[in-house]
């Protein structure tokens, strides 16, 4: 088989299931996770093969499988949209089929699936008591509709048809973080997400408009891989004077990845997002939604660099990436370490996650970021699943202790690495491979390979942010883990959480083998011992979707010690100061960190400042100036006038022409024949004498007449 | 020969006498008759026409019609004043004035 025409195939069957499930299914629960779960699993199975293919091709950059059909005339040409597999989005399809499946599979068991339906449960609200959900078939809709829009994003061959999918998939999260829609809450986070995301996407279809009519086609193949296009634009100056056009329509894409992926300043979204049930968080902030954002800059790469080489200082566009990616790497890191909700946790280290990303695209890191990308995807489900199935867990007890207490908070948890052992065993897998525990997991040879670069090329700013942010990566995860897993249970919800079913764990058993077999795929050829016994195989293939192949860093030193010892010395502290925190006590840092714990808890007052600035004067501005003013003011107003204007003109035609003219007319013509017929009423007598009197009287005058007058 | 005017001036009296008792005249019967005499008084005036040569056969023609037309109005006539009588007891005319507004 052609692996174009599979590629073509890949994100149909989670369309399918969409509808199938909405339009027949949604009534059984049995029916609608059986097709969502059977059409990823296709889906998973097609993408396997044509990833098995791509593999498996000689120089794959050079010849992708693309192919494509005629969609829109647009005036003699027509607009091409295809799908199009090149080693970025054969590797990118690679991690989103594996996470979408274990996503898919964990919700039966996080829906709760087999137990009976609890007659408190309200449509809307999450369950109460451990009954399964009463929007279950709706959820597994919604999940397929957003794979659908992730497969396309990552097949599709240009930018329109990857917007496509970035939207659907913008709509899906809208749906999902409100899934629980009784919640006020969630209710909130919904409509945060949506708006903040609309103002990235509002500045990506700008660029994707200026790179249209610059180039005429939005082809990744003909504007990315063509020496020419690029040269042209590069050299192109802009609209806006310091900026080629390459670089102004990279930074008009590059906003839509802020937005996307939650960088600063529109990272507010993202932590909010924690609202919808955990295996959307795990969809929207790892497999997917979020990837999509970095995977937009990594394909992108080569519009963003065009007219730049390495060794060169980084053009305004690339400074402006790499200053965001670092600035949110450290920023998020450090609001990490103040908060208590366990997804909140990760929320904040996914947002200083893919501001590493971004970090690497903007110094010219491209397959450092190309591979911290996919190791994150793991090890971010992963820990994701795994928080779910301890506040399932914590759930349990909370029900089973009847005593009610946060079961998402941290300080309530401890001790449950006996209670969970498998969600333990697996959750430290992805924590040591988000903190990037040396040798071991994947998160440390793609972080590693970030420091390297930004080393390599005297980016000492970006690498010295970066290795801070590592080290309060590795701090804020022991963190977490030691406050859930370790010590002793805090609550008594804690003594009696129970381990999750297997349908929670076996995906997460999955996700872990992954979180650490990722990372060898990538192993620098330069590094001590281990570099060589396993080919790079990473760099070269993901190499070869750009036009010049990046060149291997030589090995030096420092940046390996500097991320092996943030990453232990991060984790050793994490565990010494919260090892011993007794039932009920404040964080150990509340005393240490004094006001700027306060800061770091209340996220910078991120939300408060954009309630200020963004929200409150819109409200202000819908509420007074276009209701008051202009709608009731303005708008009614004339409306008032007009409908006076025209009662008064009515009068006037009703008191001045209608009454008295035409009126009096009528009645005129009706009182004369009444008044006449009462004067000449008095000669009918009724005498039949009298009137033969008048007939003999006319009848004489009518013969003088003709006697004397008529000869 | 008696001359055609003085057949005239008769048949005028005769018509004037019958239109006075018409006109006059408070019985109903009375008008009744007032008509007669003025039909008649034309049929004096038709069958001497004839009699003087102007109107042919046509004057005694006519003069038969008249008869006829009177006979029938008399009859519907005294039906009326018997019909009026009934009702109202009366047959003098100043008082018959039902065909007032």
């Amino acid at each position: 088989m052609q692996p174009e025409i599979l590629t073509w195939l890949i994100p149909l069957p989670p369309i399918l299931a969409f509808f199938l499930i909405v339009l027949w299914a949604n009534r059984n629960n049995r029916l609608s996770h059986m097709l969502a779960v059977g059409a990823m699993l296709l889906s998973w199975g097609l993408a396997m093969v044509v990833f098995g293919m791509a593999i498996s091709s000689e120089h794959l950059g050079q010849h992708p499988f693309a192919s494509s059909i005629a969609w829109l005339q647009t005036g003699e040409t027509y607009f091409n949209i295809g799908v199009l597999i090149d080693p970025l989005s054969a590797v990118a399809l690679f991690f989103v089929a594996w996470t979408c499946l274990a996503i898919f599979v964990y919700s039966i068991g996080y829906h709760n699936f087999g137990k009976k339906r609890d007659p408190d449960d309200r449509v809307g609200l999450p369950p109460k008591a451990g009954g399964i959900d009463p929007m279950y078939a709706r959820f597994f809709a919604f999940i397929s509709l957003f794979a659908f829009g992730m497969l396309t994003l990552v097949v599709s061959d240009n930018l329109l048809l990857l917007f496509i999918g970035w939207e659907i998939m913008g709509l899906c999260s809208y749906l999902l973080i409100g899934f629980w829609y009784g919640k006020d809450s969630a209710k909130r986070a919904m409509i945060k997400a949506f708006i903040t995301t609309r103002v990235g996407d509002v500045f990506m279809l700008l660029g994707l408009a200026y790179l249209y009519s610059e180039t005429g086609t939005l082809n990744f193949r003909q504007i990315l891989y063509n020496e020419e296009v690029l040269h042209t634009l590069a050299e192109t100056p802009s609209v806006i004077a310091g900026f080629s056009t390459a670089g102004l329509i990279g930074l008009l894409l590059f906003m839509g990845t802020v937005g996307k992926s939650a960088q600063w300043p529109l990272h507010v979204w993202l932590p909010d997002a924690m609202e919808g049930p955990t295996p959307v968080s795990a969809m929207i902030h790892a497999a997917t939604m979020v990837s999509a954002g970095v995977y937009l800059v990594l394909r992108f790469f080569p519009l963003l660099t065009a007219g730049w080489h390495e060794g060169l200082p980084l053009t305004p566009t690339l400074s402006t990436v790499a200053f965001i990616g670092a600035f949110t790497a450290l920023f998020a890191a450090t609001i990490a370490l103040a908060q208590n909700d366990i997804k909140r946790v990760l929320a904040y280290s996914t947002i200083s996650q893919l501001g590493y990303m971004v970090a690497a695209v903007g110094i010219g890191a491209y397959i450092a970021g190309a591979f911290h990308l996919i190791t994150h995807a793991f090890f971010k489900a992963l820990l994701f699943l795994g928080s779910g199935s301890v506040i399932h867990g914590m759930e349990h007890g909370v029900h089973a202790s009847h005593k009610h207490v946060d079961a998402q908070d941290m300080f309530n948890m401890g001790g449950l690495r006996l209670k969970m052992p498998r969600t333990f065993w697996t959750f430290l897998i992805g924590g040591l491979a988000l903190s990037g525990f040396p040798v071991l997991t994947a998160g440390f040879w793609s972080k590693d390979e970030i420091l390297a670069d930004a080393f390599a090329n005297d980016h000492h700013a970006v690498f010295i942010v970066l290795a801070l942010a590592a080290f309060l990566t590795a701090f804020y995860t022991m963190r977490q883990i030691t406050l859930t897993f370790l010590g002793k249970p805090r609550s008594a919800a804690a003594e009696q959480a129970h381990e999750s079913v297997w349908s929670m764990t076996a995906p997460l058993l999955v996700l872990a083998v992954f979180a650490v077999a990722a990372g060898w795929v990538g192993i620098p050829e330069g590094f001590p011992v281990l570099g060589g016994l396993l080919p790079n195989w990473f760099h070269e293939f993901v190499g070869g979707t750009l036009l010049e192949h990046p060149h291997v860093l030589s090995f030096t030193a420092v940046p390996l010690l500097t991320s092996v010892g943030v990453a232990l010395t991060g984790l050793f502290l994490g565990w010494l100061v919260y090892r011993r925190v007794p039932a009920g006590a404040a964080d150990p840092l509340t005393r240490p960190l004094g006001p700027i714990y306060r800061l770091l808890q209340n996220k910078y007052y991120f939300d408060e400042l954009y309630d200020f600035l963004f929200v409150r004067p819109a409200y202000w501005f819908a509420e007074t100036f276009i209701y008051r003013w202009i709608d009731r003011g303005l708008i009614d107003g004339i409306l008032h006038g007009v409908g006076r204007t025209a009662l008064r003109i009515g009068s006037f035609l009703r008191n001045a022409i209608d009454l008295p003219i035409v009126n009096g007319f009528g009645d005129a013509v009706g009182e004369g024949v009444k008044r006449a017929g009462s004067r000449f009423r008095v000669i009918q007598t009724g005498r039949v004498q009298e009137y033969l009197v008048v007939g003999l009287l006319f009848t004489g005058l009518l013969l003088s007449y003709v006697i004397f007058f008529q000869p | 020969m008696i001359p055609l005017s003085w057949y005239i001036i008769f048949a005028a009296i005769l018509f004037c006498v019958g239109l006075y008792g018409a006109l006059a005249r408070r019985n109903a019967l009375a008008i009744l008759m007032g008509i007669e005499l003025m039909l008649n008084a034309t049929n004096v005036n038709l069958v001497a026409f004839w009699r003087y040569g102007t109107l042919a056969i046509r004057g005694q023609v006519f003069t038969l019609i008249v008869f006829a037309v009177a006979a029938a109005e008399a009859a519907v006539g005294l039906a009326l004043i018997i019909s009026i009588y009934r009702r109202r007891t009366t047959i003098a005319v100043d008082e018959i004035n039902m065909m007032k507004w």
